[in-house]
């Protein structure tokens, strides 16, 4: 029950828990009740919106950081992370295999905005030894959702 | 010599009347902002691995005729199929035949197995095309009324009660369009025994054999002896969202194949080539894709049974297909009249129930496969006509 909740409110988080349960063959309460259990123990962490900035005009600059780190005694990848994820600039941090440890999405309003992040507040951590910056250039798709309009479905009004 | 003053079209054409149904249709395509629940398709557009596969199909320039029954391995494909969801074994070069659709699996069926006066015992309300492609080959349509009491399944005492010397076949069409009903495996074994007794064809359409929420379709080929007399219409359009690419195919005995075979290759030659690379992708990989989207259908399904409900309009349970089959009794319109003042009224596009047959007078065909934001409003503006008209 639970898990087709979350896939419905993944899918569009204002399905209401009336909406839900006559979705599912469920009872609103229930619902409700298991979406504040949900929340309240951060299986769901937030309700967002996937919004095409380029629409509005509003440009943002958004860069990917490829961090590489200096292993050292008792310092591992999780602190430095963390080090890195508290900045609100930092939208997301993941840890990779490869030739780089971290991966870094930072956004700002201009592209100095994000440089100055990169080079007075990222690089300078202890135990990074280097950073390679690239500079989004388009968005094509973003969580599941492709930007600009679209496909269009079209079918006939009425088919027997 | 006397000159015979002749009309254009054929006597046997003369024999399917011009559809009433056709002149509501254009009222709903003039209609600006009408919200349309009349659709018989998926709102998905093909998954697109399988229009990749189309597509790369193109490029590498497989252009060109297939072989008459349809691509080696497609046939091949579809044979494993059969056999991995049913458990059908089918031979893929003699019992397997590729199809513009089921229109085209249904249509050589009649003209293949018909004789001028051959009857075919059908359920009504069912599928428009039955009737019509019996007619078409010379033979004659036996309605058997069936009821929401019923669960609109055809009974077997029925269909026996219609059995006479002229009796050929049996046409089922479940899961149903329009009603959504499916054929329960008991009540199926039942209609296989009459079919047996009396040796009749069963022509068995089950295009929508995997939209089915919470129960299991039958497939009455499955049944004891009834693999030889069955013959097997599917397709890929519903499952896999490929109704523009029109393709099916018909599974039947070697007799049966072989006999439909003469008229397709002289008809059609092939199915379209690069429709049937799509449909090898679709039952390569398309597995996924069919159970996502039959779990999306059944969220919407369960909110466009209990919205009519709520609203005054008594709708029983459709378990399969994406149409819900309201009664509009409580109105005391007619199916006609209702869809009509419905879109005038309150601009929602449904379908008369009586288009299927006369046992669809009093109800109307509402499809869920289209958004959950438009099935709501769908509903609410329903419920504000049912409001206005109840008696």
């Amino acid at each position: 029950m639970l898990k087709e909740i979350l896939e419905i409110l993944e899918n569009d988080a204002r399905t209401s828990a009336k909406q839900i349960a006559t979705m599912t063959g469920g009872k609103a309460d229930e619902v409700s009740k298991l979406v504040k259990k949900a929340e309240a123990d951060h299986t769901i962490l937030k309700y967002k919106t996937i919004v095409n900035w380029d629409k509005v005009g509003d440009e943002q600059v958004s860069a990917l950081i490829e961090v590489r780190i200096a292993p050292q005694r008792d310092v591992g990848f999780d602190s430095i992370a963390e080090r890195i994820y508290r900045f609100p600039q930092a939208r997301s941090v993941y840890l990779l295999s490869g030739t780089y440890d971290l991966l870094v999405v930072v956004t700002g309003k201009t592209m100095h905005e994000v440089a100055e992040f990169v080079t007075k507040k990222l690089a300078p951590i202890e135990g990074i030894n280097e950073t390679t910056t690239h500079f989004m250039l388009k968005r094509y798709k973003e969580d599941g959702e492709i930007l600009g309009d679209g496909e269009e479905v079209k079918r006939q009004p009425v088919i027997l | 010599m006397s000159t015979r003053v002749r009309g254009v079209s054929s006597q046997i054409v003369n024999k399917i009347t011009p559809s009433g149904i056709r002149r509501f249709f254009d009222l709903v395509a003039s209609t600006e902002g009408a919200i349309s629940l009349g659709v018989g398709e998926p709102d998905f557009a093909t998954p697109w691995h399988i229009r990749e596969a189309a597509i790369y199909s193109l490029e590498k320039g497989y252009t060109m005729y297939t072989s008459n029954l349809g691509m080696p391995e497609l046939r091949r494909e579809l044979a494993r199929y059969l056999k991995d969801s049913q458990g059908l074994d089918y031979d893929p070069d003699s019992e397997l035949l590729i199809t513009v659709g089921v229109s085209e699996g249904l249509d050589l069926a009649c003209r293949a197995i018909l004789d001028p006066g051959d009857e075919v015992i059908m359920p009504d309300p069912c599928y428009v095309s039955y009737n019509s492609c019996v007619v078409l080959a010379g033979g004659k349509p036996i309605m058997v009324p069936t009821s929401e009491k019923n669960n609109f399944e055809i009974s077997a005492a029925d269909i026996e009660a219609q059995v006479s010397d002229k009796t050929k076949a049996i046409m089922l069409g479940y899961p149903s369009n329009p009603t959504g009903a499916v054929m329960p495996r008991d009540k199926l074994e039942t209609i296989a025994e009459v079919a047996r007794r009396h040796n009749l064809l069963v022509i068995s359409d089950e295009i929508y054999g995997r939209l089915v929420y919470g129960v299991e379709h039958t497939c009455i080929a499955t049944l004891p002896k009834m693999k030889d007399s069955t013959i097997l219409l599917g397709g890929f359009s519903k499952a896999y969202a490929m109704t523009g690419w029109r393709l099916g195919y018909v599974a039947a005995s070697k007799e049966v194949i072989a006999a439909m075979f003469k008229i397709h290759q002289y008809t059609i030659m092939c199915a379209p080539t690069m429709a049937q690379v799509a449909a090898i992708e679709a039952l390569q990989s398309g597995e996924d894709d069919v159970s996502a989207m039959v779990e999306d259908y059944n969220r919407r399904r369960l909110f466009m049974v209990k919205g009519l409900n709520k609203i005054g309009l008594p709708c029983f349970e459709p378990k399969g297909a994406f149409y819900a089959f309201p009664s509009i009794k409580n109105t005391g319109l007619a199916s006609e009249e209702f869809a009509e003042k419905l879109l005038m009224e309150e601009k929602v596009a449904v379908v008369p129930g009586d288009a299927f047959g006369e046992c669809g007078q009093g109800y109307v065909r509402c499809c869920y496969a289209t958004s959950m934001a438009d099935i709501e409003e769908a509903l609410s503006r329903m419920g504000r006509f049912v409001g206005r008209h109840r008696k």
